[in-house]
């Protein structure tokens, strides 16, 4: 069984975030189709998540709609919308934490 | 009974297509609902009770928006006026609707329906325990409440409600949830309630739900079931994943909804093409709650700031840049030890290097050394005056701070004279709570205004 190295960005359709209010961020994570959302789920673990935005294990909530080919996290805000020392007001650059996530993919 | 309620778009200041405004009011809709704000761009503008767009665009669409309202010879409803909701933005935007009235020769009634909390009401609700944490809560006492600039409490339908049962005209709303304008007159109708919540979720975006987002304006049929949803720009479309896919849109949680008075929920819904453009949204459940309650926002000074900037070129300190800021910022604190009375806790030195990990900070996987950096400097103390002479102090060090001590002083880019910007007051959020009211009215207030210009 041989796999290769990929970034998650690759593999599916899109991968979006914002804010979901002022304390927390939620991230959307398009499929495209079943074989991908199936990988998807599979691949990325809680734990990753966790480990990529520090978020706190028990304020992150995951979500598989299997309908839509949707993956979604959601998870408090390192810093409060707008406090000090938040850096991104909408919450949109932090999707490209997860686009640029290595996965190995099994071939 | 069915509702049908035209939303022109996301929110007031973003533009809609005026062909598709056209069209939807052709369809002859019950009622006319546009948000006008959120908390997305932060905490300044509810700090502040000011709003985000140009005035010249709130006025072209407001105006757009009377006569399409004078036409349809239907109510148009905004809330969350002037971005933050807050009275003095209910205040200037029935300013602007005076002024176009009288330019239309408008004859109209004006609901104001406003949001604000005062400090003494809400520490009042405080202190006799009718305030909850949402997740996660910003520590609460008296002393933090007082230095709240504004509060305001998000109004749901039965407030909207209100507003619409005194026959006005147009409604201008304080902060309100973003469902709340579209909802109210469904439920009012008797529609079903899990219908009417899940439409307004769907279309309180505007023709975000739909396959061409910026086309703004769409239509939603409100019934006894569910609700149908259709794009009124002809080159959009509704499709069932388009539609359904908006419940995930800026929501923690994709298929529950608390909205004033209960909870939203969506796990049951289907969504089904009725043509290639318009989709039957059915299975929503509303689920109501023993206690009412509205959820609170506000906003304070949290210090005052100033920003410098400098462009680091030299590809050896771009390489080392974070070492160089490391020797910089202790070198600084000594410094101001020295020659200021300030203490570390008077103020504080934030460096962003644009380029290195500027947009996520230590969440930043990637290294790569860019062609040049741009330090950014945001120095923030509690008043505007230490802020100024601290980045004064600082000034020539971080344009010319060497990383070896036996080494000519390099001189950095700066971009302009002087190199600081004062920012002024900086704005923090202070609550994500809700508070329980008696009856949903008890911290709202309701005025009616007559205009006529004949």
């Amino acid at each position: 069984m041989s796999y290769l190295m990929t970034k998650l960005g690759d593999v599916v359709k899109r991968i979006r975030s914002k804010n979901a209010g002022p304390f927390w961020i939620t991230v959307d994570i398009f499929c495209g189709d079943l074989k991908v959302f199936n990988l998807v789920r599979n691949t990325i673990t809680t734990s990753m998540v966790l480990q990529l935005t520090k978020a706190p294990a028990k304020a992150l909530k995951r979500f598989e709609l299997e309908d839509l080919r949707v993956v979604k996290f959601s998870f408090h805000r390192q810093e409060i919308q707008g406090s000090r020392g938040d850096r991104d007001m909408h919450g949109a650059q932090i999707a490209n934490l997860f686009l640029e996530l290595d996965i190995k993919v099994f071939v | 009974m069915s509702t049908r309620v035209l939303v022109p778009s996301g929110v007031l200041g973003l533009g809609f297509d005026s062909q598709a405004l056209k069209r939807g009011l052709e369809l002859r809709p019950d009622i006319i609902c546009i948000d006008g704000g959120s908390t997305d761009s932060g905490p300044f503008y509810l700090g502040t009770g000011s709003s985000k767009y140009a005035h010249e665009i709130y006025k072209s669409e407001w105006r757009e928006l009377m006569i399409a309202r004078e036409r349809g010879g239907i109510p148009l409803v905004l809330s969350s006026c002037g971005t933050c909701g807050t009275n003095s933005m209910v205040d200037w935007m029935y300013e602007l609707t005076k002024e176009i009235a009288k330019s239309l020769k408008q004859n109209i009634k004006v609901a104001l329906l406003y949001s604000d909390q005062s400090i003494e009401y809400v520490t009042e609700a405080f202190n006799a325990r009718k305030l909850s944490e949402l997740n996660p809560a910003p520590k609460l006492n008296n002393e933090q409440l007082s230095k709240f600039s504004n509060i305001v409490a998000l109004a749901g339908a039965e407030q909207i409600t209100e507003a619409l049962n005194t026959g006005a005209d147009i409604i201008l709303a304080g902060r309100a949830t973003d469902t709340a304008i579209i909802a109210a007159l469904p439920l009012k109708n008797g529609d079903s309630s899990g219908g009417a919540w899940h439409g307004a979720k769907i279309a309180e975006c505007g023709a975000f739900c739909s396959t061409v987002p910026n086309s703004g304006v769409i239509l939603v049929d409100f019934d006894s079931t569910g609700f149908t949803v259709e794009p009124m720009a002809l080159e959009a479309r509704c499709t069932p994943d388009s539609v359904s896919a908006h419940m995930l849109y800026e929501n923690v949680d994709p298929f529950i909804l608390y909205e004033p008075g209960g909870y939203l929920d969506v796990t049951n819904a289907t969504y089904t093409a009725l043509s290639d453009r318009k989709v039957r949204v059915e299975g929503a459940k509303w689920v109501p709650s023993a206690d009412y309650t509205v959820k609170l926002e506000s906003a304070y000074v949290s210090g005052y700031q100033t920003i410098t900037m400098v462009i680091v070129r030299d590809a050896r300190y771009v390489k080392d840049i974070k070492v160089w800021v490391a020797k910089l910022t202790k070198f600084l604190i000594k410094k101001i030890e020295i020659n200021t009375d300030l203490f570390l806790n008077d103020y504080s030195l934030d460096f962003h290097l644009i380029g290195i990990n500027s947009a996520l900070g230590e969440l930043e996987t990637e290294v790569i050394y860019p062609v040049e950096v741009g330090v950014q400097l945001v120095v923030t103390a509690s008043n505007q005056k230490i802020a100024t002479e601290l980045s004064k102090l600082i000034n020539p060090y971080i344009l010319h701070f060497p990383l070896t001590d036996t080494e000519p002083l390099p001189t950095f880019a700066f971009p302009y004279s002087p190199a600081q910007i004062d920012r002024g007051a900086f704005y923090e959020f202070g609550l994500n709570h809700v508070m329980s009211l008696k009856e949903p009215m008890d911290c709202f207030q309701l005025k009616l205004h007559e205009l006529s210009y004949d």
